[in-house]
Parts: C-alpha cells; structure tokens; sequence
C-alpha cells in the first residue's frame, strides 16, 4: 500500500469555469453580485426593490435560481430589465457551470451588472464560486439572531450582511444588537445593512453600497472579505 | 444536502487520478474539511458510499480529516485554533486576529495498491 499526495480542491472543476467566468466580467466590465439566504429571507423582494430604483437606461440583468417554478423570473420580469430563470431541478445550489450555461446567449458586452439570485439555501450556496465579485447574504428578522453562528460558512464568506424584514421588529423576539455581533463574531469586518423591502427603510443605503460596491471593482480595488 | 454533488466530484477526481496512475487499484481517498467549509461529514461519508456501492471503484474507503478555524495573531505571531469562536490571542491577549485556515475542502491523498 502506498500513499500519494493529492493536493488539490475537490470543487477544483467548479473553480477552474468560476475563474473563467471572473475573467470574463473583469474583461467586459461586468459587476456581479451572488445574493445568499435560506428560503423567504426576502432575495426576490430585495431584488425587485433594487431593481425599481435603477433607471431603465441601467444595462442590468439578472439570474434567478430556484429547484422548480420560473415564479421569481415572472416576478422579476415586470422591471422591464432581462430576466433568466435557473432551475435546477433538485440541485440545492447554483454552480459555476449553470451561470456559464446561462450566459452563453447574453452578450456580456451589453451589461455593466449582473444580479445572481441563488437558490433558498443557507449552507450549499457558500461552497460554489460563481465568479462573482462579492456575495450578498440576506437575513430576516423572523429567522432569528443566532442565525451567524449556525451557519458560519456563508456570513464568513458574504461581504455584506442584509437584515431585512426590520419592520416585523416590533413582532418577533429578534435582538438586532445581537445579530449584529454574531456576524462581526463569525467575520470581523463584515458590512451589515439593516432593510424593510416592505416599508422601503435602509435600501437607499442598500443602493449606495452597490454603487460605491460597482464603482471600486471597475476600478479594480479589491475589497476585504472573509475568504482565507 | 450538496454533500452528494461533493462526493461525486471526489469520485471524479479519484477516476481521473486512477487514469493518470494507469488503472492503479485506489483504496482510500483522503479529503480534509474545515470548519467552515459549510460540509457536514457524516453527509458526506453517506453519499459517498451511496455513490460508490455497485461501481468499478468498490471497495473504496473515504477517509475525512476535519480541520479547525485557525487565527493567527498579527502582534505576536501566534497561530491558534479557534474554539467557540474566541478569536483573541491566547498568548499575548491582541484582539484583531487573523482567519488564516478553515475554509479547507481539499483532496489530501490517495492510497494505492502496490502491484
């Protein structure tokens, strides 16, 4: 018997079309976002808040992911901006190969940003690179504050926290304080943004991030996030 | 549950790996998880054996070795595990320390059979 070092990534497949990708947006000045939460944390309802904020001349487009139903596709549609729905098809998660397979009929040279929506899933989702620039993770208040520290892959890998759902504050036990500090707990240094898609409170905040977000990729600046 | 879809890239790789050795016998696989991988191993070791069960791979062992958050600290260069996430410095006290290891989900090694 012998043994043999392998050091190698075992998603390296996944990385080597997700680097490809990365490339790809670098090189047509495409900002890609990869939005992250369990399921009804509020990513469509987020999405299509954003979406209602950009003016029509924005070259904005998006993918959703889901296991069955184009719902959110439908949904996402009625901005007026192009609309792919992913769906999986029993997969907990989007990966590098679906988003290359998605974009193989958009020209990317008539997009500035690119809106990932990945399937409802805390945990899977933080495991594939889809060559995004950074990854958004969205927490809703009634899922409670401990949420952080459950799930440490995703907060450790999202660059910016959404609390959303803030105007169920008053209904549920949910204590922002603490919320706040099991996420800086899990990644130092992570943002966080507290939203109500509902009541609309905190998303032009939400908006400012995404443009100074956009502005430093094109600039090439590379952000602090929590990847080792 | 993408610990099925994990499994199988690992069993992608081991074919690959017995290509590249010539058909060699693979015994074991050995693959290294961190903290915060987001990979529950017991998961793992059932797709894998799910996957496994019934192909030209059979008898093969996956064995898992799980590896810890580690910080390092920036002031006195310390490296440490991290434990309940308590990321001040065990030995000097400095609070900003450094994720420096964790995230791991790597191919450690291959045992072969000699022929």
């Amino acid at each position: 018997m012998s043994r043999l070092p392998l050091e190698q990534k075992v998603l390296s497949e996944n990385d080597r079309i997700a680097a490809g990708l990365r490339e790809r947006f670098l090189a047509h000045r495409v900002f890609c976002l990869n939005f992250i939460s369990s399921p009804g944390a509020g990513k469509t309802s987020l999405l299509e808040r954003t979406l209602e904020r950009f003016s029509p001349k924005e070259r904005v487009a998006l993918l959703t992911g889901d296991i069955q139903t184009d719902n959110d596709a439908k949904r996402l549609a009625r901005s007026g901006f192009p609309v792919k729905q992913i769906t999986t098809g029993g997969a907990c998660h989007l990966d590098a190969r679906m988003i290359e397979r998605a974009l193989a009929d958009w020209p990317l040279e008539s997009l500035d940003t690119l809106l990932i929506e990945n399937v409802g899933n805390l945990v899977c989702p933080s495991s594939y690179d889809l060559g995004e620039a950074a990854k958004v993770v969205l927490l809703s208040v009634p899922e409670g504050e401990d949420k952080p520290l459950k799930y440490p892959s995703i907060f450790f890998k999202a660059e910016l926290l959404i609390l959303n759902k803030t105007d169920l504050l008053p209904y549920v036990s949910f204590d922002l304080a603490k919320a706040r500090a099991h996420a800086l707990q899990v990644h130092p240094g992570i943002e966080i943004i507290e939203v109500s898609c509902k009541t609309g409170a905190g998303l032009e905040d939400w908006m400012k991030w995404l443009a100074q977000r956009r502005e430093s990729a094109k600039a090439g600046e590379t952000p602090a996030s929590g990847q080792v | 549950m993408h610990e099925l879809s994990i499994a199988n890239s690992i069993l992608e790789s081991v074919r690959k790996e017995r290509e590249r050795l010539n058909g060699a016998r693979v015994t074991r696989v050995g693959v290294r998880i961190g903290a915060l991988a987001g990979v529950d191993p017991d998961a793992l070791s059932f797709g894998f054996e799910v996957l496994v069960k019934g192909t030209d791979l059979e008898p093969l062992a996956l064995a898992i070795e799980w590896t810890p958050r580690r910080h390092e600290c920036p002031h006195c260069k310390h490296v440490f595990t991290v434990v309940d996430y308590q990321f001040n410095c065990p030995a000097c006290g400095a609070a900003a320390t450094r994720c420096i290891g964790g995230d791991e989900l790597e191919l450690a090694y291959l045992e072969v059979e000699e022929t």
